[in-house]
C-alpha cells in the first residue's frame, strides 16, 4: 500500500485551497495593495485603516527606513534622505531627468540608472521601490495570514523595457513572486469592465502622479483587447505641482530657494492643486527658512492658464492612440478616468471636449488600478474565477535594431499584441567579417540616437565569407510582461548568441544578490533560508501543477512508460525536498520540467483542438 | 519542440484559405484559441507549460496578424500557392504606376511642408479609396481566377501604397509633436 503523503505546514498542495495573491499599484505618489476576498476585490488597509501608502521612503543613518505617511511628514525637514516620486527615476539615467536640478536630491550618475545619495548610503531607485513593496507585502501577509503565492505589479502602459525590468527587479528584491507586470490602464479597464459588464470600445485616460497613459480597448464577450496605447512616462500630477511652485517663486520674487523650502513650497503647491478641485480660488501661505513670508491667492483660472500646455501634452498621445487604433473620437463609447490627477477640473473639461462626452468617474481613480490588478492576480494564481475572461495587451513602443549609418530598423512595431516574436535577417558588410555587434533599441524615431538603447551584444565566430554572404537571423521575443529577449544566429554555421535584454540599464543577478546581502534584514543565514524556501515553494508549485495535469488527462495523453518517467521525476523531487539543499532541489525542478515538457506540449495541442472543435460546432448550429 | 508548426494559419483558425474571409469568424476563432493557450492561463503552472504557452500564443498572434490584414493575407495565400512576390529583386513596376507614386509623394511632401493637417487627412481618404479598389481586384484574382502572378503584381503595388500611408501617418505625427 502506498504511503499517505502529508504536506509540510504552509505548503499544502490541496487543489481547492485559495492561493493568496495580490495586486499592487506601485504609484508615483501613492501605492496600494489589493486582493480578492470572497469574490470581491478589496484594498488592504494598514493598522490605522488607511488604504493608500504614500510612495515616500526616508532613510536613517542606522540603515532603518520609514515608509509612507511617517516619511511623508518629514519630507520638508529631511529632503535629501526622504525620497518621493522614485518611480520617475526607474530605469532612467541622469540625462533623462531634465528637472533634476530643481529636485532636493544628491544624484549619483551611474551607468544605466541614476542613484541617490542618502545617509544610509547610495540607493538605487530599484532599492527604494523595493522598500515600498516590502511594506505592502508585509501588510498583505498580515491581513491574509500567510505567504503570498505571487503578485501582479502594475506599470504605466507607456513604460519602456528598462522601466519594466527595473520594476520587476524591485519586486524580486522585495521577495515577491511576480505573476505578471500589468499595464495600469488595462488593470483599470478590467475593474471597470467587469463591474459594469461593459461592451464596445473604451478609452482609459490615466493621469497619475508622474506618468500619463492613454489606452484604447475593445471589450467584447469577456475579452479585453488593447487596440492601441500611447502616453508620456514623464508627465503627471507632479508637473502641475511644479507649475504652481514656479508660479509662487515668480509671484513672491523668490530665488536661490533651499532644498527644505523647495519641498515645503512643493507641498503647498500640491495642496493648492487639490483644493482647486472644489474651490474657485485658494490662498497659499508659507514661512520659509530665512523668515520670508509667502502669502498668495491662486485662482482656478490662473491655474488652468499656467497648466494648459500640460493638458495639451496629454491630448497629442490621445490622438496618436486613436489613429493607431484606426478610430475617431466618436467611436469611443466611454472614457474611463484613472489616477488622482484626473480630478482636476481642467482635465475633465479637456477630455470631455476631445471625446465629445462626459468622462466616466464612477470608480475611485486612486484605487481602480490596484483593484483590477488584484482580480488579475487571483486568476493568474490559479484560483477559479466565476467569469472566464482574457486580456490581450500590446507593447507601447517599437523595438528595433541599429543598422548602418545609425539608422533604426524596426523589428516589432508598437501596439503589437503580446506575446510576440519577430525575426529579421541581416548580413555582413565586409569581406571576412567574423563578428557582428547587435544593438537593440526602443522608440519610434528613425535615428538610433533618438531612441532608447536597450542592449548591445556581439555575435562572434561567424565563418569568414564575402560581404553579404552570411545570413544572420535576429529574433526578438516579447513575453506577456512586455519584456524583451533577443537571440541571434548565423544560419549556415549555426553560431548562436542570445540575451535577456537588461545589462545596459538593469541590474544583473549578481547585483540583486549583492543588494539582498547588504540589505539589513537579510543577513547571510536568512539568505540561505530564503533560497531554500523559494525552491521549496517552486517545487511544490510544480508538483501540484503536474498532478493536476495528470489527473485531467494523464491517462489519455501519455503511454505507460512516459507516465512512469514523470512519476519517477516527481518522486525524486519529493525526496530532494526532504533535504535542505536548495541547489539540489533547483536541479531536480529543472529535470522534472524537462521530462514533463512533451506532456505539456500535448496538453496545449489538445486545448487548441478543443477550441477549434467548439468553434466548428457553433458554426453547424447556425 | 512538440508544437505543430505544420498547420497553416488558415487551418489553425479553421477557416477556408481564401482572400475574402469572414473576419468575424476569424476574430472569434482567434479569441477562442487565445482563451485556451494565453500565458495568463498558465501563470500558475510549470515552467514547461508556461514556456510552451508563450510560444503557442505568440504563434497565434502572428497567424492572426497575418490573416487580419488584407495585404498580409494576400501575401500568405501567394506563399501557400508557391508564388514568391520577390519584393527585393522584382522592382519592375509599370511606368504609369511609378508616375502616380511620384505624384503622391509630391502631394504628401507639399502638405507636410505647409503643415496642412486637413490636406494630409484628405490624402489619407483618397489613398484609402484607391487601396480598396485594388483590393477588389485582388479578391477576384486570388479567389476566382486563381491568377497568382497577376495577383503578386497587385500585391507589390499595394505594398507601395501602404508605404505612402505610413508616410502620411508619420507626417501627421510629426505635426502633432
Amino acid at each position: 500500500m502506498a504511503l499517505l503523503q502529508i504536506a509540510e505546514p504552509g505548503m499544502s498542495t490541496a487543489p481547492h485551497q485559495h492561493r493568496l495573491a495580490v495586486g499592487i499599484d506601485l504609484g508615483t505618489t501613492n501605492s496600494l495593495v489589493a486582493t480578492v476576498r470572497s469574490g470581491m476585490s478589496v484594498v488592504l488597509h494598514d493598522e490605522n485603516g488607511r488604504g493608500l501608502l504614500p510612495s515616500v521612503v526616508r532613510y536613517h543613518e542606522d540603515g532603518s527606513t520609514d515608509v509612507g505617511y511617517s516619511a511623508q511628514a518629514m519630507q520638508s525637514r529631511d529632503p535629501h534622505n526622504t525620497i518621493v516620486s522614485v518611480k520617475r527615476f526607474m530605469g532612467r539615467g541622469l540625462r533623462d531627468l531634465p528637472d533634476a536640478g530643481s529636485m532636493p536630491y544628491q544624484f549619483v550618475d551611474a551607468p544605466g540608472m541614476v542613484q541617490l545619495k542618502t545617509v544610509a548610503g547610495v540607493k538605487s531607485p530599484v532599492e527604494v521601490s523595493a522598500d515600498i513593496l516590502k511594506v505592502l507585502r508585509d501588510r498583505a501577509e498580515k491581513a491574509l495570514g500567510g505567504d503570498l503565492v505571487g503578485a501582479v505589479i502594475t506599470v504605466p502602459a507607456y513604460f519602456d523595457d528598462a522601466q519594466r525590468q527595473a520594476t520587476k527587479d524591485a519586486a524580486r528584491l522585495a521577495g515577491l513572486n511576480v505573476l505578471r507586470l500589468l499595464n495600469e490602464p488595462t488593470a483599470a479597464a478590467v475593474a471597470y469592465g467587469l463591474d459594469n459588464a461593459a461592451e464596445g470600445v473604451y478609452a482609459v485616460y490615466d493621469l497619475g502622479g508622474g506618468t500619463f497613459d492613454i489606452s484604447i480597448l475593445r471589450l467584447s464577450k469577456g475579452v479585453f483587447e488593447v487596440l492601441a496605447t500611447n502616453g508620456d512616462s514623464a508627465l503627471g500630477g507632479d508637473d502641475f505641482d511644479h507649475r504652481i511652485y514656479c508660479w509662487i517663486l515668480e509671484q513672491a520674487k523668490l530665488s536661490g530657494v533651499k532644498p527644505q523650502d523647495t519641498r515645503l513650497l512643493l507641498t503647498r503647491a500640491r495642496e493648492a492643486k487639490e483644493d482647486l478641485t472644489f474651490r474657485p480660488e485658494v490662498r497659499i501661505t508659507a514661512v520659509l527658512g530665512a523668515g520670508e513670508m509667502v502669502d498668495l491667492t491662486l485662482t482656478s483660472e490662473t491655474f488652468t492658464d499656467i497648466t494648459s500646455s500640460l493638458v495639451n501634452k496629454t491630448l497629442a498621445p490621445t490622438r496618436k492612440a486613436l489613429r493607431d487604433a484606426g478610430l475617431e473620437p466618436e467611436d469611443v463609447k466611454g472614457v474611463v478616468m484613472v489616477g488622482g490627477a484626473t480630478r482636476m477640473p481642467q482635465i475633465q473639461h479637456a477630455v470631455g471636449q476631445f471625446f465629445r462626452q462626459e468622462p466616466l468617474n464612477n470608480l475611485d481613480p486612486d484605487k481602480v488600478v490596484a483593484l483590477g490588478a488584484a482580480i488579475q492576480a487571483n486568476v493568474l494564481a490559479g484560483n477559479r474565477s466565476d467569469d472566464d475572461w482574457l486580456l490581450l495587451d500590446v507593447i507601447p513602443l517599437s523595438l528595433g535594431l541599429e543598422t548602418m549609418g545609425g539608422l533604426v530598423e524596426k523589428v516589432i512595431p508598437r501596439n503589437s499584441t503580446i506575446p510576440v516574436a519577430r525575426a529579421q535577417e541581416f548580413t555582413t558588410y565586409k569581406d571576412g567579417q567574423t563578428a557582428m555587434s547587435i544593438h537593440v533599441v526602443q522608440g519610434e524615431r528613425e535615428l538610433v540616437s533618438d531612441c532608447r538603447s536597450l542592449a548591445k551584444f556581439e555575435l562572434r565566430g561567424i565563418p569568414p565569407m564575402v560581404a553579404g554572404g552570411a545570413r544572420i537571423r535576429v529574433t526578438f521575443q516579447v513575453d506577456a510582461d512586455g519584456l524583451l529577449s533577443v537571440s541571434a544566429r548565423e544560419k549556415s554555421s549555426g553560431v548562436e548568441a542570445s540575451i535577456v535584454v537588461k545589462p545596459s540599464y538593469g541590474l544583473s543577478d549578481d547585483e540583486i544578490t549583492r543588494m539582498l546581502l547588504t540589505s539589513q534584514e537579510n543577513a547571510k543565514a536568512d539568505m540561505a533560508a530564503r533560497a531554500l524556501r523559494e525552491q521549496q515553494v517552486e517545487a511544490g508549485r510544480l508538483i501540484e501543477a503536474i498532478e493536476a495535469a495528470l489527473n485531467e488527462n494523464g491517462d489519455s495523453l501519455l503511454s505507460a512508460t512516459e507516465r512512469a518517467e514523470i512519476d519517477e521525476g516527481m518522486a525524486v523531487l519529493r525526496r530532494t525536498l526532504e533535504g535542505a539543499n536548495h541547489q539540489l532541489i533547483k536541479d531536480q525542478i529543472e529535470k522534472l520540467n524537462h521530462i514533463s515538457e512533451m506532456f505539456a506540449g500535448r496538453r496545449m495541442d489538445q486545448s487548441v483542438q478543443k477550441a477549434l472543435t467548439g468553434h466548428k460546432l457553433e458554426e453547424l448550429e447556425i | 519542440m512538440n508544437f505543430d508548426f505544420s498547420r497553416n494559419h488558415f487551418e489553425l483558425f479553421g477557416i477556408p484559405p481564401l482572400y475574402q474571409i469572414d473576419t468575424i469568424q476569424l476574430e472569434q476563432a482567434y479569441r477562442d484559441i487565445q482563451s485556451q493557450i494565453h500565458p495568463d492561463k498558465f501563470a500558475h503552472l510549470s515552467d514547461a507549460e508556461r514556456r510552451l504557452s508563450m510560444q503557442w500564443s505568440t504563434q497565434a498572434n502572428e497567424a492572426y496578424q497575418t490573416l487580419k490584414q488584407p495585404l498580409g493575407r494576400a501575401c500568405y495565400l501567394l506563399h501557400l500557392n508557391g508564388v514568391d512576390i520577390h519584393e527585393e529583386t522584382n522592382t519592375v513596376m509599370s511606368p504609369a504606376f511609378l508616375m502616380q507614386q511620384m505624384e503622391w509623394r509630391e502631394a504628401i511632401g507639399e502638405a507636410r511642408a505647409a503643415k496642412d493637417t486637413s490636406e494630409l487627412e484628405h490624402l489619407t481618404g483618397q489613398l484609402r479609396t484607391e487601396i480598396q479598389a485594388q483590393q477588389h481586384q485582388l479578391a477576384d484574382l486570388l479567389d476566382k481566377e486563381k491568377n497568382y502572378p497577376k495577383a503578386a503584381e497587385i500585391v507589390r503595388e499595394l505594398k507601395f501604397m501602404e508605404k505612402l500611408r505610413e508616410e502620411i501617418n508619420y507626417a501627421l505625427e510629426a505635426l502633432d509633436a
